[in-house]
């Protein structure tokens, strides 16, 4: 054996010796630099000088970045701006002359209520479902169903809004009202159950509804995505060490598509929260109720688009105030949700 | 603890591209197995079949017989988890899992099968896993931490504790000190060492040197060309492999005269 080795070694001789031959040609060069000095200068000016257009591209490139992120903040610096001072006049207006006549804050907490029921509604039944899909696309199907399927909910989520707020009022709301009439009769003990349940199916839970499907389509594309990006590395892994499938889900796909779940998550609330057109046409808008089966509650969104048309003045000022209570609530939503995504970084895979 | 492994006129797919053609081998118990040659000549393929590992890959399959102490492990009815369970693998890029602690990590693989394993039970086998894999020391202090926070060679050796904690019955290696130091190198050689006294191994090496300190048993394989499926050329006691082949193509390629 020893003697393999040294034949091994003999062999690796003219290697090394290939090795060392380009570093006998920079001796070589090194040693004729003294002997031309013009070169030698240009060796040195290399440093301080830049090569020209490469310089400028970089430069160019750099300023348009900066521009276009400056423009993104002035933008919703003014539309914040804008809106803070046209909602002013129904912030100090004494309570009687509000919608309501007992002041703004009264006049906009239900709203504030309803929108967040509806929201969270849609998510509760959209997340699952969404990461369910997602899950089946990217892990389960086969490859060819999978690409169909990723092709038709990237189709949902081109749907605009008013032909799903159609679909809600002239279908959902329909098919759905008997079966509101049995949670009514059967749960009616809960609160969010309690009868009796609206003839027309027109309620906030139908507008959840409706929002969940409309929500659907994006949180399904982007975790599809993310789960789509999980290494190959430690998918293996957890195979090799004998986890079933969905073992190897649990311990790979999904901590690994944390941050970017609650992302899609937090844009499917975001268009949640702002959905105007379908929470109109299929609410029957109302007082605030716990009863989600009853008809009643309203959320900003569909409050503004509906009262705006006819209001001047104070009016005006009202719903603008209420577009920025809004505004506020989907920046304190996207805080929390950068905050629970960097309190996990560390273990977040990105390192 | 530990089983031998005999290959039966094995033939492994991509597909329809034959990668590796006609293997029959018999790997002994509580030995260390290298398997050496060119690029492309079908080791890993090779190798990730005696775990099943290798139809993960869409379209891969497998023909011929794989026994495990006498046992197929492409039989009727065998559960590929079950045969993975007992057959651990350390690949060739270390991969803890980056979303888990440096003990969860360890304990990957045992909270599949135990889920009720108890606490102290489970500081016992992480304490055991990583002094087998040489890592305790440099890691008893921060096992809270992520495994993606070591060094590559100190996260190769967690990606070994990882395997040995489930006590599989044979350790599988793709080339697990191409990504390291000549250092984290020895420490894993010196690894290998130990394991062979509980453990079947069989490791892939690009690296003779390597093959001829750790293994017992030398397997050589080769492909005549491209498109062509590799071949295992010969298998023998590794001194006899290095010093003394039977085949001119191994000679050639233990001593680096080859292509
Ligand atoms: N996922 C795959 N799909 C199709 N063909 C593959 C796949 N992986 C490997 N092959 C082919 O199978 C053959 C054997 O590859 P394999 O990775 O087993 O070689 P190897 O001996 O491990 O090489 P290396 O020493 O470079 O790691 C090669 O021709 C390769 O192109
Ligand atoms: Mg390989």
């Amino acid at each position: 054996m020893a003697a393999a080795m040294e034949q091994g070694t003999d062999a690796f001789v003219p290697y090394i010796k290939i090795c060392r031959a380009p570093a006998a040609v920079t001796s070589a060069a090194e040693t004729r630099i003294p002997s031309k000095p013009k070169d030698r200068e240009v060796t040195t000016t290399s440093l301080t000088k830049s090569r020209g257009a490469g310089h400028a591209g970089d430069k160019v490139f750099s300023a348009a970045t900066l521009a276009a992120g400056c423009l993104i903040l002035v933008v919703l610096f003014g539309v914040a701006l804008f809106l803070v001072i046209q909602a002013v006049p129904a912030l100090v207006a004494p309570p009687d002359k509000i919608q309501g006549g007992e002041g703004f804050f009264t006049y906009i907490w239900p709203l504030v209520i309803g929108t967040l029921i509806a929201s969270v509604i849609a998510l509760v039944i959209a997340t699952p479902i969404a990461i369910g899909v997602a899950l089946f696309i990217s892990h389960f199907a086969p490859r060819k169903l999978a690409s169909g399927l990723g092709y038709v909910i990237d189709l949902l989520a081109a749907i605009p809004s008013v032909v799903y707020g159609a679909w809600g009022v002239a279908f959902l709301a329909k098919e759905i009202s008997p079966s509101y009439n049995w949670l009514a009769n059967n749960m009616g003990w809960l609160p969010i159950f309690q009868g009796p349940a609206s003839a027309t199916g027109k309620t906030i839970l139908t507008a959840g509804i409706v929002l969940a499907v409309m929500v659907l389509p994006i949180i399904t594309s982007l975790t599809r995505e993310i789960f789509l990006q999980t290494p190959k590395l430690h998918e293996e892994a957890a195979l090799a060490l004998g986890a079933t499938r969905w073992e190897m889900i649990r311990m790979t796909v999904l901590p690994f598509g944390r941050p970017g779940i609650i992302s899609a998550v937090m844009l499917g609330l975001g268009r949640a929260l702002g959905e105007t057109m379908a929470v109109a046409l299929v609410l029957s808008s109302g007082v605030l109720t716990a009863s989600l089966i009853q008809t009643g509650n309203q959320t900003i969104a569909a409050e503004i688009a509906l009262n705006f048309p006819e209001a001047s003045g104070l009016k005006v000022s009202t719903l603008i105030a209420a577009g920025l209570v809004l505004f506020v609530i989907t920046l304190g939503v996207n805080m929390i949700a950068r905050g629970i995504i960097t309190r996990h970084k560390e273990f977040s895979g990105a390192n | 603890m530990s089983k031998r492994i005999d290959v039966k006129d094995l033939n492994v797919y991509y597909s329809k591209f034959l990668a590796v053609e006609g293997v029959n081998i018999n790997i002994d118990a509580k030995s260390v197995t290298a398997f050496i040659g060119p690029s492309g000549c079908g080791k890993s393929t090779f190798l990730r079949t005696l775990n099943r590992m290798h139809e993960v890959i869409p379209g891969a399959r497998v023909e011929g017989e794989v026994l495990l102490d006498g046992d197929n492990l492409y039989g009727p009815g065998v559960d590929p988890v079950t045969v993975r369970a007992q057959i651990g693998m350390v690949f060739q890029r270390p991969n803890p899992f980056p979303t888990m602690s440096i003990r969860d990590n360890v304990l990957a693989g045992v909270k599949l099968n135990n889920t009720k394993i108890s606490k102290g039970e489970a500081d016992v086998l992480v304490e055991r896993s990583l002094q087998g894999a040489n890592l305790w020391n440099e890691v008893k202090d921060r096992l809270g931490k992520p495994g993606s926070g070591l060094s590559g060679g100190q996260q190769q050796r967690l990606c070994i504790a990882r395997a040995i904690a489930v006590e599989p019955q044979v350790i599988l290696m793709d080339e697990p000190c191409s990504a390291l130091d000549p250092i984290s190198t020895l420490a894993i050689e010196d690894l290998i060492n130990d394991l062979k006294d509980q453990y079947t191994v069989v490791i892939v090496t690009h690296n003779m040197q390597q093959a001829a300190r750790v293994s017992d048993k030398t397997a050589f394989f080769n492909i005549a060309g491209t498109g062509k499926p590799g071949k295992l050329i010969e298998f023998g006691d590794t001194p006899t492999i290095f010093s003394n082949p039977t085949e001119k193509a191994t000679e050639d390629y233990v001593s680096g005269r080859f292509g």
